[in-house]
């Protein structure tokens, strides 16, 4: 029990928004910099490799393409957990990263979708095809514009967050239906005769710096998204210390208890 | 629990409701597909089940924004969360009063529709029951939209925005359904049980979370 | 029966609205909210509704009956700012959805539509449609509402704030005969609510630091 309660405690004292930053400032220069030494690594075995026999040099664009698609799913997961974190457990920073990973996630989706359509081009002769793996991650983007919409239609942060958290959830149980059910009408409308570049038979000259710049987009994905929680925390902070401005002047000093830091940051108060 | 279904009907009809502007918007849509595409009979045969499921789709969402926002504006809605009924419950009769005021009209004028589309009774008779058994599916899962909008003054937009694409699968085993009834080769049953399976797993997520968000959404 | 608030605090969006009030209420008791604008007197009321969340503290029934409830709001009316009538609908058509749809609660029965309508002195009129109704009207017609069903707590957010002195005399009527009846009432108001000497709490807004005044 205690073990549990220590966990916990460890658990919540990360969810403290002061700890947070502090904890994030010490850390993200060195995320940034491996970052940077595995895309170093990754974009020089991008084009070390040779072209495959078939599709030449436009096989380069999959180790852009394959990682942003895995980042778009991943990403919406990340925001999944945060939407439970903010339901179940109303954990004051599960608001911020559910908030800050949507346009990250949405970014990354549109890379994908770009890329995949400069695939096409030469590989199937036309900008778009509704392939059943583009058409879903084309309505994936449109899930994150629409909870980035919500998000900025919703003036109170707070409320933001939960309805968001319900909406998010409520995709993630979707996602695996709609990708069956586009799955299931493109066998229906289209022959299989798209050439599919994963499968077992991917040589390890394309793997490994594929792998590569999969980890150098995670860990991208990673150091963007405690940035904006960063900058999303500190957004907040602006925005309480102003209003609590408006406030004391409305009250001519202002009460003793207001200016002490425990309610400079509201996400402090126990919940 | 039957006398919220009532007063919905009842209010679905009185002045100011929704319940017919549903129907003139699907009629209105589906006519004006042939202006589009053109009169062919041939083609409009071929696309009709398509542009019926559509029409449908979208005249589903009409007037879903109203669902909550109208009882959060005069405040029956904070009645209605103070009740012993759980909440789930009423948001299930409410969606359940909305379709019969919406979706049910639908599908009662889509034979009239198919007939201007050109399609023969098979694909008639298969787009009625898709659409019988597939619109409550958008309206259970358009209430959860409707329901994370209720407090924002542009809901409208909004709800449609959220809601569409998680009625993809709605609208692709409806429409699948119905081509596999008239075309040969393809076997009817298994997208339509999909499609029925796909709205009762909507009739239980979309109260759900309808009721969560509208507890949320107190202020 | 006792409603019992314990060291309440609540907060909308990020600001916190009033902290620490407790209060007690017994049956055939009314405890009148005052306060000037902004201090918190709907979202105190809300929070006891169970319509907002409270930050800390507790609210709970005690006593004979409190069992019967599950929550503290099933035991509630709350008659806030809008009067949850549809005006589509006819006064009587509202009137009977409230009355099948709250329905009553054990320690009590509420009365007919028409002897509601009668009670807050627009009887013969409950065929019209609410809209057709002028504010005060409305205002009545809601209060109505809360003699259909039963509850025993009766939450009022200035419940006479459009209304003519007349009208303020037969709610106070309305809300003596409730307290008779056994029941418990918070009110927020600024006018008087004619019910003579009753329990006042003062809330003074979050910036004095003096929030929990006790009259």
């Amino acid at each position: 029990m205690s073990e549990q309660s220590l966990a916990i405690r460890k658990f919540s004292d990360l969810a403290n928004p002061t700890r947070f930053l502090a904890l994030s400032a010490a850390v993200w220069p060195w995320m940034a910099a491996v970052t940077a030494l595995f895309f170093a690594v990754g974009l020089y075995l991008c084009f070390s490799t040779v072209g495959d026999y078939q599709q030449g040099e436009t096989v380069r664009i999959m180790y852009i393409h394959v990682p942003a698609a895995w980042l778009s799913m991943m990403c919406y997961s990340v925001m999944a957990l945060s939407a439970l974190g903010t339901l179940v457990w109303r954990h004051p920073l599960a608001d911020v990263s559910a908030k800050t990973a949507a346009p990250i996630g949405a970014c990354f989706t549109f890379i994908a979708l770009i890329t995949g359509s400069l695939w096409g081009k030469p590989m199937w002769g036309t900008w778009w095809v509704w392939d059943a793996r583009l058409t879903s991650v084309f309505v994936l983007f449109l899930m994150y514009l629409g909870l980035i919409a919500l998000n900025r239609a919703v003036d109170d942060p707070t409320r933001a967050a939960k309805v968001g958290a319900i909406l998010i959830l409520v995709g993630f149980v979707n996602i695996p239906i709609i990708k069956f059910s586009v799955e299931w009408w493109n066998t229906l409308h289209q022959p299989a005769s798209v050439i599919r570049l994963d499968g077992p038979t991917i040589d390890p000259e394309f793997l490994r710096p594929l792998v590569v710049m999969a980890i150098a987009f995670t860990l991208l994905f990673f150091t963007l998204h405690i940035l904006a929680m960063r900058n999303e925390i500190l957004r907040r902070r602006v925005a309480t210390l102003r209003r609590l401005a408006a406030r004391s002047a409305g009250h001519g000093s202002g009460g003793p208890g207001l200016a002490g830091p425990g309610l400079a940051a509201p996400e402090e108060a126990p919940r | 629990m039957t006398a919220l279904l009532l007063r919905d009907l009842k209010l679905s009809v009185r002045a100011g409701g929704g319940a017919m502007i549903g129907v003139l918007f699907f009629m209105t849509v589906v006519a004006v597909i042939p202006f589009g595409v053109g009169p062919d009979l041939n083609l409009l045969a071929r696309i009709g089940p398509a542009i019926l499921w559509i029409g449908a789709l979208l005249a589903s969402l009409l007037g879903l924004d109203r669902l909550f926002q109208a009882e959060r504006e005069d405040g029956s809605l904070d009645l209605i969360l103070m009740q012993e009924t759980p909440l789930v419950l009423t948001v299930l009769v409410k969606c359940l009063a909305h379709w019969i005021a919406t979706g049910l009209p639908l599908v009662i004028a889509s034979p009239l529709l198919a007939l201007f589309m050109n399609m023969d009774a098979p694909a008639m008779a298969a787009t009625m029951l898709t659409l019988l058994v597939g619109t409550p599916a958008i309206t259970f899962i358009g209430a959860a939209g409707a329901a994370v909008a209720v407090a924002l003054p542009r809901g409208g937009l909004l709800v449609s925005i959220l809601v569409l694409p998680l009625a993809i699968p709605v609208l692709i085993f409806g429409v699948s359904a119905v081509y596999a009834a008239v075309q040969e080769p393809a076997p009817f049953l298994p997208p339509f049980l999909f499609l029925t399976a796909l709205t009762l797993v909507f009739a239980v997520i979309g109260p759900v979370a309808a009721a969560a968000a509208l507890r949320a959404s107190t202020d | 029966m006792r409603l019992v608030a314990e060291r309440l605090s609540a907060r909308r969006g990020e600001d916190l609205i009033f902290r620490d009030i407790s209060f007690e209420i017994g049956a055939g008791e009314v405890l009148v909210v005052k306060g000037p604008n902004g201090s918190g007197k709907s979202t105190l009321l809300r929070v006891v509704a169970g319509l907002l969340a409270r930050e800390t503290g507790k609210i709970r029934l005690t006593g004979e009956g409190a069992q019967a409830f599950e929550t503290v709001a099933t035991a509630c009316h709350y008659l806030g700012h809008h009067n949850a009538m549809k005006r589509e609908l006819t006064v009587a058509e509202n009137l009977r959805f409230w009355k099948d749809f709250a329905g009553d609660s054990t320690s009590g029965s509420g009365i007919g539509i028409d002897a509601a309508a009668e009670a807050v002195g627009l009887g013969g009129i409950v065929h019209l449609p609410f809209g057709y109704l002028s504010a005060g009207q409305q205002r009545r017609m809601a209060m109505a509402k809360l003699l259909v069903a039963w509850r025993p707590v009766w939450i009022l957010d200035e419940p006479t704030a459009a209304l003519d002195a007349a009208a303020e005399t037969m709610f106070a009527g309305l809300v003596k005969a409730h307290l008779g009846r056994g029941g418990l009432a918070i009110a927020a108001t600024h006018q008087p609510l004619g019910l003579g000497a009753v329990a006042e709490l003062h809330m003074a807004g979050f910036a004095g630091e003096n929030v929990e005044a006790w009259a």
